[in-house]
């Protein structure tokens, strides 16, 4: 167990356990991966129940399928609660496992950028065809 | 950056084999983590067999005959011997090692070889003495005591029958019964990757057990200190502590009182 701010010089013991105190935050986080994952549930459910059902459509037939009020608006929420589940998830796991602060910073943001571009690139594929 | 393998000078070797049996029929091989800060080498595995007619039935009984007649070097904590120091948690197994109490852990329960490790992921000071000074202080962190700032009363603060059931469990299993072995959070992975920050099981089950006691006046200022990604939420469910508690207590149910506790108060 190698204590990050070992590198700060003498500390107690107490002072490392205390380090930069508490952040204050973490329910939030803790919340929206439960609320998301409870989303997540019937819209998965919903996304490959769909998937199977359209097995051989033509491009045609998946444009119309997917221009359809419910489905376009079931697509969005899809999109929504799973990249926002992922974005939540993705991050636990830089800060279990990347120790180097500053790539774990780079990463962080790098996540978030990413599903965010990626979310809304979906969101707007959708609303181009169903609208 | 990931480290995937062991840095050299802690790749654990093959060490001495000590055959004490003396031709005995009931014997038993202990293959024993050993390591000296004082001298350069890797650490290693001892390999001592021991007449079972000579020492009693738990691995800390071994563990003591060894030390006693066969090779006095061999370092550990021990006290009580009755489970309820928690100074002789080591990881002890058949193969694979759980976290226990060597002293009520018996000796046929196994029935091949059994390898005894100190605590995993924890600082070694000598064989299979762990460095405890971190988590230590991070039960100091959550102020373990009772916090009011009503006036002190003329007599006991009282407690109803119901309120103490939540500390003590209906079954004599409850928080307050934690033995402070620390068995559960060196189980833990998120306590192995993150012990600088998490808090862990047996720190978070102390922290419980003064948020629920109906005497302490702090519990909004105790889940203040709590509420912090690493301190609480490094805790992803994997139930490890619960499963290898020496004293069949459930840190992990503890946690998830936290965890409700924090978005109740939202």
């Amino acid at each position: 167990m190698k204590l990050k701010w070992d590198s700060e010089g003498i500390k107690s013991p107490l002072a490392r356990a205390r380090g930069l105190g508490s952040a204050h935050e973490g329910a939030d986080h803790w919340m929206k991966q439960r609320i998301t994952a409870i989303a997540n549930i019937p819209l998965v459910i919903w996304f490959v129940f769909s998937v199977v059902s359209l097995r051989g459509a033509s491009h045609a037939e998946f444009t119309q399928w997917l221009a359809q009020p419910v489905n376009a608006v079931l697509a969005i929420l899809f999109i929504v609660s799973t990249f926002s589940h992922a974005v939540l998830g993705a991050r636990v796991v830089v800060e279990d496992y990347i120790h180097n602060e500053w790539f774990k910073v780079f990463k962080l943001i790098g996540i978030k950028l990413f599903f965010v571009a990626l979310g809304v690139a979906c969101v707007f594929s959708i609303l181009k065809i169903a609208l | 950056m990931a480290e995937f393998a062991l840095p050299q000078n802690s790749k654990v070797q093959k060490g001495k084999t000590i055959d004490a049996a003396n031709g005995a029929t009931r014997k038993k091989t202990f293959k024993v983590y050993r390591w000296d800060p004082d001298d350069d080498r890797n650490p290693r595995m001892d390999e001592y067999t021991i007449d079972l007619d000579k020492c009693g039935p738990m691995v800390l009984d071994a563990l003591l005959h060894i030390k006693n007649d066969i090779d006095q070097t061999l370092t550990l904590r021990r006290s009580c011997r009755e489970g309820i120091c928690g100074s002789c948690a080591m990881n002890i197994g058949s193969g694979k090692g759980t976290n226990t109490l060597a002293c009520t852990q018996a000796i046929d329960e196994f029935k091949g070889d059994i390898t005894v490790r100190p605590l995993p992921h924890m600082p070694v000071v000598k064989d299979l003495v762990p460095d405890l000074n971190h988590v230590y202080a991070q039960y100091t962190s959550i102020e373990p005591w009772l916090k009011t700032d009503s006036p002190a009363p003329n007599r006991e603060r009282l407690q109803s029958e119901e309120d103490s059931t939540v500390l003590n469990g209906s079954d004599g299993n409850g928080p307050a019964a934690c033995i402070l072995c620390f068995c559960c959070s060196t189980s833990c992975p998120s306590y192995w990757w993150n012990a600088d920050r998490f808090l862990g099981p047996a720190i978070l089950l102390q922290a419980y057990r003064w948020i629920a006691d109906s005497r302490d006046e702090a519990t909004g200022e105790r889940l203040d200190q709590l509420e912090d990604p690493f301190r609480l939420y490094r805790c992803h469910t994997i139930m490890n502590c619960t499963n290898t508690c020496p004293k069949g207590l459930n840190p992990a149910k503890a946690i998830a009182e936290i965890k409700k506790l924090m978005a109740v108060r939202r």
